[in-house]
This record gives C-alpha cells, structure tokens and sequence, in this order.
C-alpha cells in the first residue's frame, strides 16, 4: 500500500473527556460500519471497562476515509488506555503511531492526565494535535481551553477543531485533520521484515494472534518468521487488519501498514509484546529499541478461594500475561490460604483490574490479600533484598536497616480543596514540595509520598475529600531510609500470614486498631469467645472480641414440615463452606478483602 | 413404630393473622370453609384406603385457628377420622384453639366429639404484647377460655407462650411465665418470636428484647418450669411431672420420625421414608379432592402419595441418618445410639465420629446411660445454640 495514504495514530485524553466516544464517531463517519453495527462503544468492548469508564487494553482498529482532497486515505487507530497505572501500556500503544489527536473537555480544561499522556507521546516523537471536546454543553470554555493548552502543554491550538463527540459535531474537521497534521509512515518495503509487536491475544483455534506495526519490509502467508527477543520461528498463517469488532484478513502487511498475523503458535512465551518480528530467512540486523521495561510496584497474593481451582487460577494469569506484559507472578503458598501466587502490578487499579477480569472473565472466585509494595531490606550481614512479601521480613535482629519506595505526587485539585488535600498528604507521610498555580482556581499540589501510603485507599480518599476534583499521578522517586515494622494479625491467638504487612512504625497502633475493627465485623461469631489481636514483633499493640455466639431462636417446627428446618441448617452449613478454616475459626473470604479499604475519614 | 401412624390436619383459616404469622392460614367466606371442609373429607377418605394397616396413635388439628370455623365441621371431621381409619381407643387427639374463639360451647362440642387434649394459644397474659403481636384476645379471654376447658372435661391442657416479644422486658415475661404455672397446665410449650420475611412484623421497626435479655428469658424459662414440677423434654416443651404421661406425643412423632400423614391445605407428610407436602394452592386443593373420579396416579409413584402432593423427596441413607441426627438431638433424652446401629446397619461413630467428638470435647453434646443404653444428646449449652450443632450433622 501507498505509505502516504496511511496514517497511524492514537486518541489521547484525561478520564471521561470523550475518547473512546469520538473513536465511535470517527470510524461511523468513515463508513467502515454501519450505524446498526454500532455497538454503543465499539473500542471498549470488555465489561470492566465500560463499567468504570476507562480503558484497559490496547485495541486497533482500521477505517476508510475519503478525504476533501479526493483521495482514500487508511487511517489505523489504536486505542489507549487512560489512566497512569497503564503508563506501560499506553507506551506500547504509542510506539505503534506516528501521531496522536488529544481530547480536551471544553468544560473541564487540562487535566494531570491530560499532561501525562501528551508527555508520554512526546516522549515517542509522535506529532500531537488537540481536540477541544463537549463544545455543546453550556459550561464549555472553548478560548480558555485553547489557550490553557498553549499556556501549560505549550503545543498549537488556536485551529484545533471545536466538537461535540457525542452530538457528532464536527467530527469531519478530526478527519481531515488526521489527514494533514498526522504524518505518514516512511518505511522501506525492500528492507528485511521489521515489525513491532504491541499487543497479542490468545485464541483457543488460531493461537497467539500477534498485532504488529510494520516498520519495513513485507509480512506475508507462508512466511517464515523469526521473534528477535526469544528466537521462535514459525511460518505465518493468516496475516489482516483490524475490523471494528473482527479481524479482515489480506494477502499481506507492508510497511508502514497496522495488522495482526497469526502462525499457530501455541507458546504465548514466544511473543513477547515489545519485540520485533523479523523474517527468518533475511532477518534485519538490529531489532527495533524495545520498550521501556517496567517494574511492578504493588505486589499481593492472589489465591483460588476453593483450593481446587489452583490450576486454573494460573492458566488464567498466564493468559491474562499475554497481553499485559506487565503482570507478574510467581507461585507462593500461604499457611491461612493455602497455594496461590504472588503477583506484581503498576499500581492498585491495575492490581483491582485484573482480580476483576480473573474473576468474570475466567469466573474465578478470589482471595486477595493486602497489598504491598518493594522494600528494600538491608540485613546486619551486608546481604541486601527485595521484599515483596511482608512474610518472608526476616526477625528484627537481623535487619540492620530497611528503605521504602517514594514517589514525586503531582495532584491537580481546585483551589478550595487545597487545604483538605495537604491535610490527606499529612496524614500519609506526605513531604511537601510545591504549589504551582496553573490557574486562578487550580492548582498544582507536589510532594513526595511513600508508595505504601498511597496503594490502599488514597484515590478513594483523594476523590471523597475533593468531591471528586482532585487527579493524581506519580512517579518513583528512588528508595528512602525508613523506620518500618511488620505488623502481624492473629486470630484467635494464631497469626494469619495472608493479613501480615509492613506499616511504618507510628502508623503501626492506628492501622492495627483499624485491622482488628474491620475484622470484628467479619468474623461472624463462633460458639466461642474469638480474640482478634494486632502485634507488632511479638507484642500487642490492639485488640478487639468477636463475642461466643450463645443462643438461638427456638422456631415452633409446626405441623413436622421437617423440610423447611433442614434448608434452614443447609443454609447454616452452606455458609461455612464459604469461609476459610484459620485453627478452629472460620473466616469469610471478605475478611480478607475489607482490611484492603480502611477509610481514614471513618 | 413400624405400622403406627399419626394423623395432622390442617385447618387453614383464621378470623385474622397475627402480625407475626408466616403459617397457612387465612380468612374466608362460610361458603368456602364449607368448600374446604368437603375437599378435607374426600381426602380423608382417599388416603384412609391407603393406611387401613395402620394404627393411629395420635391426631392434631392445627391452624390457623381450628376454633375459629363452625364447630360442627370440625368434629365432622373427626368422626370421619375414626370411621376410615384404626383410631387406637388411647390415643391423643389434641386440637388448638384460640382464646378469642373458643366459646363454651365450642369446647364442649371438642370434647363430645373426641378430643382429649386442648392447646390453648395463649403467647403473653401481658394486654400490651399481645396487642402488639396483633392477637384477638386479651388475658381476661386467655383465663376465661381455661376455665371453660377444665369445666369442659379437658384435664390434658396445653398453654403456647412466647418470649423475646417486642416491648417485652423478662419481669414481664417471668410474670406471664408463673401466672400460667399458677393454672398448672399439663404442658407448656415455649417458643421464642422468629420475625419472618414477609410478614407485618419484619416491616416495621419493633423494639425486641436485647440478646442478653433475650437468653434470660430463656434460661429462666426452664428454671421456674421446673421449679414448677415440669419437665423439658423437647428444646421448647415441657410436660408436667417427671414421667412422660404428659409428654405430648405427637410431638416427638416428628423428631422420633415416625409415621404421620398431613391431611388438608399445605400438610406435609412422611411416611416410608418419602416426604411430601400437600399444595398450599386452596382453589387447587379444592378441586384435587371435589371432583369424584377414581385416585389416578403417576404409575411410577408409590399409591399412598396423594394426587396433591408437592416436594416429594425419598430420603436415601445419608438423608435418614442427618435426619436421625438433627431431629432425634431436639429431644432432651437425645439420640439413642443402638437405635442408630438398629437403623443403618453402622456405628454412629463411624459416620459422625469427627462431629460428636469435636463437640463433646467443646462441651455441647454429652453421652448419656439410661438403663443401659446409651444416649448422645445436647448438653445445656449445646440447647442453646442446637441448629449450629444440628447443621454439622448434615452431609
């Protein structure tokens, strides 16, 4: 195909300012579906992400527009996810395009995600214009917008196409400026195949279906391909595009071109996302730069709540791996949940994302237990190691000293929430740093904060204490001195190492009370007196009693409907079964979810 | 009890429900109790051919209100009991009745017809509770009706009351509790009050007694019985004396799993180790038992279910053996564990082991000799909690 009439771009955007509803309006104004095949969104196609309103997983999709000029351009979206714990993902987006659109709500200016994206494109030299978004609505500020892209990104907008997604408004000034700001791809089609793979999915007919942007050369059926990274070969079998919805098979990719290819290959190890596909038989000589590697920075335990869904429970991870590079896991067996994994995540949504898909998806039912982040343990004889797990935190006579991720905090709130705002950061460790004014009414709030303190609840408690107006992001800062201590739960005087977890030391009594509360209410009361205890190297610092359960009501059995009494036992004995057996108390699986979301505000 | 049978009948109509009531029962016409009360004899008469071997050995009619339809329809009834069926002549023949309803001349009319036992729901002698629990009658009406009773003949008396009521204190109820020890009752069954979905009462905001309370009454319930000269022989029922004379049969059919057949609208019934349950639909159960056509039955049915039978289940070995566990335990005397071995063929310990051990060594079950044989049963505390003790002997 003619490169200059191909054009490979991205929609960027902040949460909620109309992404994935001008992606819809794109590809029905190109014609490429038809207003009955519309499914209401058609790139945020998986439950999750409709629910929440955000999008997970990269999705490409190809149109047919017929520009002013006359000419048919291919225009081959490729869909990103929005928010910052998908950095590594949006990465792997970007690299694929040589250009973004960014959407901008009239109505609400430019976010702290607006900027982290638009950077993250810049990072990857891909040309960016903006979009001013919801000019229909009556609070929109279209001049003010502009200029504050201009004033805080510092790229053009005075011509930047004014739309309302939604309505259709406009929608055709997008395209054409696709067509004139975006620019065309410049690979050599007689250069050995160089192709990058940013995304794959597992198909249980056709295996790994590999998407791919061809950087030079051909990829064709019957060829034979070699991945850079692993070293698997294996000959192609289908090569297409990506339908809205379906895949369009064709004799072959070229370059500059956006598809997928397939090759029956059975290992989804073999295709690592970020690697480059080359011709087997006259392969490039260098791979294309890889991309960022990323490290995970929450990691939890992740067990099958029936212990005989082990299995499956890592099929699903490694198939959930596939397409999301940047889950890891590893198997770990705990004493209170028996076997299950370890797995490692960008941040807690991305952490909550994947319990949500293992759960619907794959229909596993879950028990998660409480998040922690990477410590660094610095033992009395020199060795130094990564904690990823608050169990493995070796006896305090052994540690000479332990550090703790920071990350710089850049949180965009209006100006009257500023001083509820530093009042959270306080409270989680927070150092403050700055205020940059963006506007008379926002402001720019940084500080450096514990990752610890922020991946349990501090987006919800950030959301409740602004009514919603603050937005986050952050980034590692590096590793700090720390005076940490492991805080144990025991339960009925046995500790439960699946609630184990490492607090720093003057927060240690205030989260141990909280434990133990939380788990009063969930801890439905036995035949005997259950103590719930939070310690703190042997010592304990909280306590709280689920009282004995002593008497029960005395239903009349009339008239020997014995039927009725049995279903009424079956669902007392029916709710054990739901509960895990830690010594002799029974433990619903919620326990252990509830202590994740200790509000402070309670 | 091989070829001993019990007989319940249900009488599903009452002047108005209580606010608490989720039993079967409602108010209707004359015209169709009368409805009802031809369906009810058909019935009698249908399954009667089915258990001519049998002997009875007891019969209830239970409510709703028996008291409350045409006395003369009642005893109809029960004479056509004891024309199609082997009524033994000891039987207990008990029937309910409410103190709003239970005129002098109804009870005389009872006791003519045959009943020998009388069950007087009384639930509280406090006006105010009653009122709350929505009930017709007043404490006047509650003595008014046992003298009539005693006067009537009825020397086997029962009086139902009810604890954890809302706005009930325990010097109310411990009140209510020695006035009718006072009367001295044969028997006494104690129930505590369930607020059951969909009834009134699980609507509205009701000011119940507190836990600690609530296992006060409780407790003080079976302190003054026997006190009082009775004896608890069931987890809710007391009997005067220490033998079991007054023990009320019929009752410990059910948790002994004996034979009984449940005769009218929504009866359930057991019998050959199959359970079933008449419909609970009365224009359904009407026309089931109106129409006079022969008995049809599906072929691969044993003949002695009737044609408006619902939830039919044939209890294989382990549903006998969770049966034989969680009924048997509500008896004080508990279960006998060579009546276990008699029935399964296998040593209790080797299908419950784990459970009996478990809560012997918590202190709610204990082994008990009586004249040489060995009983298991529930101890005080494990009373207290029996369905949490009851549930771990399901499968």
């Amino acid at each position: 195909m003619d490169q200059s009439k191909i054009r490979n771009f991205c929609i960027v955007a902040h949460i909620d300012h109309g992404k994935s509803t001008l992606a819809d309006r794109m590809i029905e104004k190109t014609g490429v579906l038809t207003l009955r095949e519309m499914q209401n969104q058609v790139l945020d196609n998986m439950d999750i992400e409709r629910e929440r309103g955000i999008t997970i997983k990269s999705q490409a999709v190809r149109m047919i527009y017929k520009a002013r000029d006359g000419q048919e351009y291919t225009f081959n979206m490729i869909d990103t996810p929005g928010h910052v714990d998908f950095g590594y993902e949006v990465s792997r987006s970007l690299a694929a395009c040589d250009g973004a659109i960014l959407v901008v709500d009239a109505t609400q200016g430019v976010e702290a995600q607006t900027l982290a994206n638009v950077y993250m494109a810049l990072d990857h030299d891909l040309d960016v214009f903006p979009v001013i978004n919801k000019i229909d609505l009556p609070s929109a500020m279209p001049d003010e917008t502009k200029e504050e892209i201009e004033d805080v990104i510092g790229i053009e907008a005075h011509d930047a196409p004014l739309i309302s997604a939604k309505n259709g408004i406009n929608i055709e000034d997008v395209l054409e400026a696709v067509v004139h700001r975006i620019p065309a791809p410049t690979g050599d089609i007689d250069a050995p195949l160089k192709a990058l793979i940013f995304d794959s999915i597992y198909d249980s007919y056709r295996g790994v279906i590999v998407f791919v942007r061809v950087r030079d050369g051909i990829i064709k059926k019957g060829m034979k391909v070699r991945f850079m990274a692993t070293a698997a070969e294996a000959e192609v079998v289908e090569v297409g595009y990506f339908g809205p919805g379906r895949f369009i098979p064709s004799d072959e990719l070229t370059a500059g071109d956006v598809g997928y290819f397939t090759a029956s290959i059975k290992n989804i190890k073999d295709t690592r996302v970020g690697d480059t596909v080359t011709d087997a038989d006259r392969p490039c000589p260098e791979p294309l730069p890889g991309y960022k590697k990323v490290m995970p920075m929450v990691y939890c335990g992740l067990y099958p709540a029936d212990s005989a869904h082990y299995s499956d429970l890592r099929d699903a991870l490694e198939k959930l791996q596939l397409n999301d590079a940047s889950l890891f896991y590893e198997p770990e067996t705990s004493q209170a949940l028996g076997f299950g994994f370890r797995a490692g995540f960008l941040g807690l949504l991305h952490l909550e994302v994947i319990e949500e898909r293992l759960e619907r998806e794959y229909d596993l039912n879950l028990v998660t237990t409480a998040p922690s982040v990477v410590y660094k343990v610095h033992k009395t004889d020199g060795e130094v190691f990564d904690l990823t797990n608050p169990t493995n935190l070796p006896d305090p006579s052994e540690i000479e000293y332990m550090e703790e991720p920071i990350v710089n905090g850049e949180i965009m709130v209006t100006t009257d929430y500023v001083g509820a705002i530093m009042q959270l950061c306080q409270e989680r460790r927070g150092k403050y740093l700055s205020t940059d004014y963006i506007e008379q009414t926002r402001a720019i709030l940084k500080y450096e904060l514990p990752l610890n303190e922020i991946i349990y609840d501090f987006f919800d408690a950030l959301k409740s204490r602004s009514r919603g107006y603050a937005s986050f992001d952050y980034e590692l800062k590096g590793y700090e001195k720390s005076d940490l201590v492991k805080l144990d739960i025991l339960i009925n005087r046995e500790e439960v190492d699946a609630l184990s977890f490492i607090v720093h030391k003057d927060g240690a009594y205030e989260r141990g009370r909280k434990m133990c509360e939380k788990l009063k209410e969930e801890i439905p009361r036995h035949l005997f007196e259950i103590p719930i205890q939070a310690a703190v190297a042997g010592k304990i610092i909280a306590r709280e009693t689920v009282k004995a359960y002593r008497k029960d009501v005395l239903a009349k059995c009339y008239g020997g409907d014995i039927t009725r009494k049995k279903k009424l036992l079956e669902k007392q004995k029916e709710g054990k079964k739901k509960m895990r057996q830690i010594g002799n108390v029974e433990v619903p699986q919620s326990a252990f979810l509830s202590v994740l979301k200790l509000d402070n505000t309670d | 009890m091989g070829k001993d049978l019990s007989l319940y009948v249900h009488i599903p109509f009452c002047e108005r429900k209580c606010l608490y009531c989720d039993f079967l029962s409602f108010n209707a016409e004359k015209s169709a109790m009368e409805r009802y009360f031809r369906a009810l004899e058909n019935e009698i008469v249908r399954c009667a051919e089915d258990f001519e071997d049998y002997d009875v050995k007891s019969v209830f009619f239970g409510g709703g209100t028996p008291s409350f339809p045409d006395q003369d329809l009642i005893c109809r009834m029960l004479q056509t009991l004891g024309e199609r069926f082997k009524v033994a002549p000891n039987a207990e023949i008990s029937i309910e009745v409410n103190p709003a309803s239970a005129i002098t001349d109804k009870l005389l009319a009872f006791k003519k017809a045959g009943f020998n036992r009388l069950s007087i729901g009384a639930q509280s002698l406090d006006d105010e509770e009653l009122k709350r629990l929505g009930r017709l009658h007043d404490s006047r009406m509650f003595y008014e009706t046992y003298e009539n009773a005693v006067a009537a003949g009825f020397d086997n008396v029962n009086v139902d009351i009810m604890s954890a009521l809302p706005g009930q204190s325990l010097t109310s109820y411990l009140e209510t509790l020695s006035k009718i020890t006072r009367l001295g009752p044969k028997h006494i069954s104690a129930y505590s009050l369930i607020v059951e979905e969909g009834t009134p009462f699980s609507e509205m905001e009701l000011d119940l007694p507190g836990e600690d309370e609530d296992r006060a009454m409780y407790h003080e319930t079976k302190r003054i019985l026997s006190e009082s000269g009775y004896h608890r022989y069931e987890i809710s029922n007391y009997a005067l004396g220490a033998d079991e004379t007054y023990e009320c049969y019929h009752n410990k059919v059910y948790w002994r799993r004996g034979n009984y057949l449940g005769l009218g609208l929504g009866a359930s019934s057991m019998a050959g180790n199959i359970r079933w349950k008449n419909t609970g639909n009365l224009s359904e159960y009407i026309k089931t038992y109106t129409e006079k056509k022969d008995k049809e039955c599906p072929s691969d049915q044993e003949s002695f279910i009737p044609p408006a039978a619902e939830d039919i289940e044939r209890l294989d070995e382990k549903a006998q053996m969770e049966e034989f566990m969680f009924l048997g335990l509500r008896l004080v005397k508990g279960v006998s564990m060579r009546e276990f071995r008699r029935q399964f063929g296998k040593d209790i310990f080797s299908v419950y082991g784990d459970v009996i051990d478990r809560y012997i060594a918590s202190g709610h079950l204990q082994v008990a000799d009586e004249e040489g044989e060995v009983f298991l049963r529930l101890s005080d505390e494990g009373l207290d909690v029996s369905n949490t003790i009851m549930a771990e002997f399901l499968f």
